[in-house]
């Protein structure tokens, strides 16, 4: 499990100077791993280039400095070994549901036969619940069934890493839980290496083991890493009521609300590391209050991420 | 609701054309334009029976009739001056089917070029800024001189006259593709074959398909002009022959075919187009 898989080391991506402005530094001096089978989540307020690491990693992007390590190679361009489920779907809307996963089968493996391929394409299309809607288009699917298919097509080029840039954010709440719900299960059985994007805490916190915060642009930085101390087979409906839930929920608002903005004090303090971005607990460390009321919990939680 | 609109202008429609015939036929029968009294004398003379007092625009029925003459025989083949309406808009269907078909195969993979590359895209946009505004009978003078056949100097013409519409629809589908697409082709590491024909090109098909309408269109407006020029054979010519002739009622008959076959045309390639749209 401790086995790195991603290694993220200092990476910088630099926008070229526009006419009347100095080069654009979305990000610099990023370092952190994501461990085999491991969910990842990074958090951080729009702009601070979020999407161009995600896109990085992936290999459609070039960064201006550092680079990436993907199983002890560089990354140098996209790789059927890094699937990426993208925010706004992206399937093709003139290929059916079932096609659209073919076409990133058969990117795959060329020379399968053509029940094989059926066969492999059902499998996944089963497994993100979408049997009878095989032959639809795009504009005949939800929002929900789109990123379902799109959920479908990275995982069934079975690949070693899955990445996610805020794929269910363009979801009603009622279809982004239950794709959580499903995203996680998935994720469970195939112990899969995920790097997801987010801004919803509460998903990060219900799929993620760690959580990366970044600090906002320009010149974005890796704050700290938050790692989950809830059980991994916590669900959604009964995550809140683990006793570490609130002091890690608080903890991570208190960044996106404060800290993320007031990071140049963090960051020029004497003991930041950005190689080694501080790892916190929340929960661990506090008086465990095991009486259920939340707001106490909540209240001894913010006192605590206070302090 | 839609069916009864359906109705509605339909009748509309026979109402207008009824109304349009009347008022055809009552300007013709008040004797029009070209009447003996304002004539020349001498031209009054070699116009014959037409100068005594009758006007040679001929009514609606009269078209009508001739138009229902060439519909009951349009193959006939008595000499080169007398053929069918039949065998001379299958001269010029086939002209412009040749010019057009020659100009997809070159436009649609120069226009996929141009689209995928933008170096391509600056280097040749001057070029075809400046020949896409060209009146395609322009050509004619010195295709005559080059190419010295008149039929393949007609064909040229409309090859010429079709490519512009599609190379630049082309270009543009291309260059427009949604980045996102290219991106999933990316990751997936797909061929830059296989991303042209299962990605681009789908994704381009409904605008290249509109630059084809346009085309088509464009070249059985030009073949009429051009086979005018040329002579010989063609719905042109027949035209261009029937006026020599002062048929008016042939002239006029050959307006409607012109018209209906540029109508079927267009209706063919809506068709294909309807076939590779794709709702988002």
């Amino acid at each position: 499990m401790s086995e790195t898989q991603i290694s993220i080391e200092g990476l910088k991506r630099v926008f070229p100077a526009s006419e009347d402005d100095g080069d654009f530094t979305v990000f610099e001096d990023v370092w952190f791993k994501v461990n085999k089978g491991e969910f990842v989540c990074l958090i951080g307020h729009s702009g601070c280039g979020k999407t161009t690491l995600l896109n990085i990693l992936a290999g459609l992007d070039k960064a201006s400095a550092g680079s990436v390590i993907v199983d002890g190679e560089e990354v140098d361009g996209p790789s059927l070994n890094r699937a990426v489920v993208f925010q706004s779907h992206a399937l093709m809307p003139w290929m059916t549901a079932m096609n659209n996963i073919a076409f990133a089968v058969t990117s795959k493996w060329p020379n399968l036969s053509r029940e094989k391929l059926r066969a492999h394409c059902q499998k996944y299309i089963d497994l993100v619940r979408l049997t009878g809607s095989e032959s639809k288009k795009p504009s005949q699917l939800s929002g929900g069934m789109k990123q379902r298919v799109g959920i479908a097509r990275a995982m069934a080029i079975e690949p070693k890493i899955m990445l996610l840039d805020e794929p269910f954010s363009a979801l009603d709440a009622l279809t982004r839980g239950s794709l959580q719900d499903e995203l996680l299960s998935i994720c469970r059985e195939t112990v899969q290496t995920v790097f997801m994007i987010t801004h919803d805490i509460d998903e990060a916190l219900l799929l993620a083991d760690r959580i990366v915060l970044m600090t906002n642009g320009p010149g974005a930085r890796v704050l700290e890493i938050v790692e989950n101390t809830m059980p991994r087979d916590r669900t959604r409906h009964d995550m809140h009521k683990h006793a570490h839930y609130y002091p890690l929920r608080n903890h991570l608002i208190d960044f996106l609300v404060e800290r993320s903005a007031k990071f140049q004090e963090r960051i020029s303090a004497p003991d930041y590391d950005p190689r080694k971005p501080k790892v916190v607990r929340p929960g661990v460390v506090a008086p465990r209050t095991l009486d259920a009321d939340a707001d106490e919990v909540a209240t001894a939680a913010t006192s605590q991420a206070r302090a | 609701m839609s069916r009864s609109n359906h109705i509605r202008a339909l009748l509309l429609s026979i109402v207008l054309l009824l109304a349009f015939g009347a008022i055809w036929q009552i300007a013709v029968s008040m004797g029009g334009s070209g009447s003996a009294a304002d004539m020349d004398p001498e031209y009054a003379a070699l116009m014959g029976a037409t100068a005594k007092g009758q006007s040679a625009l001929p009514g609606p029925l009269t078209v009508l009739a001739q138009i229902w003459d060439h519909v009951i025989d349009p193959f006939y083949d008595a000499g080169p001056n007398d053929k069918g309406i039949g065998i001379q808009l299958a001269y010029s269907i086939a002209r412009v089917l040749v010019g057009f078909g020659i100009a997809v195969i070159v436009a649609v993979p120069l226009g996929f070029v141009i689209g995928m590359s933008p170096l391509f895209y600056r280097a040749l946009d001057p070029f075809i800024q400046i020949m896409k505004p060209v009146s395609p009978l322009a050509w004619m003078p010195l295709a005559l001189y080059t190419i010295k056949d008149s039929i393949v100097s007609s064909v040229f013409v409309i090859f010429i006259c079709a490519i512009w519409p599609m190379l630049v629809n082309t270009a543009f589908g291309v260059a427009s593709v949604r980045k996102e697409w290219l991106n999933v082709s990316k990751t997936l590491e797909v061929g830059t074959l296989r991303t042209a024909l299962r990605v681009i090109l789908p994704a381009a098909a409904p605008t290249i398909m509109t630059g084809m309408r346009i085309s088509v269109s464009i070249a059985w407006l030009v073949i009429v002009a051009a086979e005018m020029l040329v002579g010989g054979t063609g719905i042109g010519y027949f035209v261009w022959n029937e006026w020599n002739n002062l048929s008016i009622t042939n002239v006029i008959a050959a307006i409607f075919f012109i018209g209906l076959i540029g109508m079927v045309l267009d209706l063919i390639l809506g068709r294909l187009s309807r076939l590779v749209a794709y709702a988002e």
